[in-house]
């Protein structure tokens, strides 16, 4: 049972670092998506015994990040009829490079915390950790809104998995809580890139700190 | 008597094999593209045909336009003799046999570089750059798996490294050393072996002033490494030490087969990088080497 968790979570963290290496933005949403459903597909191995609560979970959580929000996020794409090429600030190579030192980093870390035996064994802790760093590595390293709604996308991954640590007692109603807020919140954000792409011609949100009149 | 004579068949089974496999590559990218394509031996005729030929030197070359092939196929031969064949074992096993593999590769390396410098031709010497900055990258890579393989075997010798599989870690160290491989022999997302544009030329450039026996020796040498990494690639993923004999023999044989398979494939179906994309694509296979590193270090052990 951890064996096949902690390959997805090892995968997941392969995502996070794949939407840090694409150069395209399709590709970062798709790995963002990709990252979402895995890990959504968690809940069914954490839960022994088959709940149908935790099944409508799992199938939400990959349904809205698996395909609402990356669909929500390709229309916003098409509609600001932007160019695909990601702006990094930092190049590829470097955020490439933080990120894998992010998750050593994290691998490191959650061998010293003092966890619960059930949990000391698995990767949750380490990747959530890692999954978290790359989100944020993402939204500061990129210049366009959309690859910066894909950081904000990997970085609420990361929170997720946190939350799995405490999924028996968490009320399953605030995951579905957070899954709405989340959807909500890329539905804005694309209004907002058609917004920004009208006004300024660009996507490149530097150009939002000078103000004007 | 017998030590020396083992050693004599395995150079020969070692120099005889190699050029089959740019020949199964060939075959197999011909056959994706629809055509009959060379025959699978076309490097062994090329090879006899170069013997043959004589050597036309520039002017500018000294000694070391000859000695740097020759001196480079000889170190890629000792590194061949280093690695262990499957079940035969290695002819040459000592503690920390490892770091001399290394160290023969990038001293081949070195030998051609050098060979190549040393006609005083610029456009060589520009080949000889991107080839030894490409090198830098590829070669953390490799060290990388040979260090998972290490702390996997608690060992620093190749014999014992390579015997069991790579555990958990396998599919990680089995993708970076493929890039490891395609990057080191110049082949496509890299580099084209087939590329005639001087724009985009790599190891090709180095060789463009060679010609007749220095030129086979490198070819012959180019032909080795290939062979070299797909052995190295095959006994790192493969559990060989634990098969028997006959089993262990033609697993051997079957991955190697596999390996250029994958490489012709990869050649047919993917388009060469750009030059600036290729160190992110190095960079990747190096941290497929250190994940499988980092597998083998916190999670290989109960």
């Amino acid at each position: 049972m951890s064996g096949a968790m902690n390959l997805l979570i090892g995968l997941a963290m392969g995502f996070s670092l794949v939407a840090l290496a694409s150069s395209r933005l399709p590709s970062v949403i798709r790995a963002a998506a990709l990252q979402g459903m895995v890990l959504g597909m968690l809940p069914l191995l954490l839960e022994e015994k088959f709940h149908w609560l935790v099944v409508a979970v799992a199938i939400g959580t990959i349904t809205v990040k698996g395909f609402i929000i990356p669909n929500l996020l390709r229309r916003a794409l098409r509609a600001a009829n932007i160019d695909r090429e990601v702006e990094p600030l930092l190049g590829f190579v470097p955020s490439l490079l933080l990120g894998a030192a992010a998750i050593i980093g994290a691998a490191a870390l959650g061998s010293e915390l003092p966890l619960r035996p059930e949990h000391a064994k698995t990767l949750l802790v380490p990747g959530a950790f890692a999954t978290v760093v790359c989100g944020f590595i993402l939204l500061m390293a990129r210049a366009k809104a959309i690859s910066q709604v894909c950081g904000y996308l990997i970085l609420e991954n990361g929170i997720y998995l946190f939350g799995l640590l405490l999924i028996n007692s968490t009320p399953l109603l605030v995951e579905a809580g957070i899954l709405l807020d989340l959807t909500v919140a890329v539905f804005v954000i694309g209004i907002i890139v058609d917004r920004i792409q009208r006004e300024f011609d660009t996507l490149d949100t530097r150009k939002l700190t000078s103000l004007r009149e | 008597m017998i030590a020396a004579a083992d050693i004599l068949l395995r150079l020969a089974a070692w120099l005889l094999v190699a050029p089959l496999l740019p020949g199964i590559i060939n075959k197999v990218k011909a056959w994706v593209a629809g055509r009959r394509g060379p025959p699978v031996l076309q490097l062994y005729f090329d090879l006899a045909k170069l013997w043959r030929k004589g050597t036309v030197l520039s002017t500018a070359a000294s000694p070391a336009h000859v000695i740097g092939p020759a001196a480079a196929w000889v170190a890629l031969i000792g590194a061949a003799l280093l690695l262990p064949v499957g079940p035969a074992g290695a002819s040459l096993s000592f503690r920390g046999d490892a770091l001399l593999f290394v160290y023969l590769l990038a001293f081949a390396r070195f030998c051609i570089a050098l060979a190549a410098l040393d006609t005083g031709s610029a456009f060589e010497g520009m080949g000889v750059a991107r080839e030894v900055s490409y090198a830098v990258l590829s070669e953390a890579a490799l060290i990388t798996a040979l260090l998972t393989l290490c702390v996997q075997s608690d060992s620093v010798s190749l014999a014992t490294m390579l015997a069991p599989s790579a555990g958990t870690g396998a599919a990680l160290l089995a993708a970076g050393l493929f890039g490891v491989l395609l990057a080191e022999n110049c082949r496509v997302p890299f580099d084209d072996p087939n590329t005639h544009l001087e724009l985009t030329m790599i190891h090709e450039v180095m060789v463009l002033d060679h010609s007749g026996p220095t030129l086979a020796a490198i070819l012959h040498g180019a032909a080795l490494k290939l062979l070299l990494f797909a052995v190295l690639l095959a006994e790192a993923v493969l559990p060989l030490g634990k098969l028997t004999l006959p089993q262990a023999a033609g697993a051997l044989i079957a991955a190697v087969f596999a390996v250029a398979v994958a490489v012709g494939l990869v050649e047919s179906l993917l388009a060469r990088l750009a030059f600036r994309r290729v160190p992110l694509l190095l960079t990747t296979a190096f941290l497929l080497c250190l994940f499988a590193l980092l597998v083998a270090w916190k999670g290989g052990k109960p």
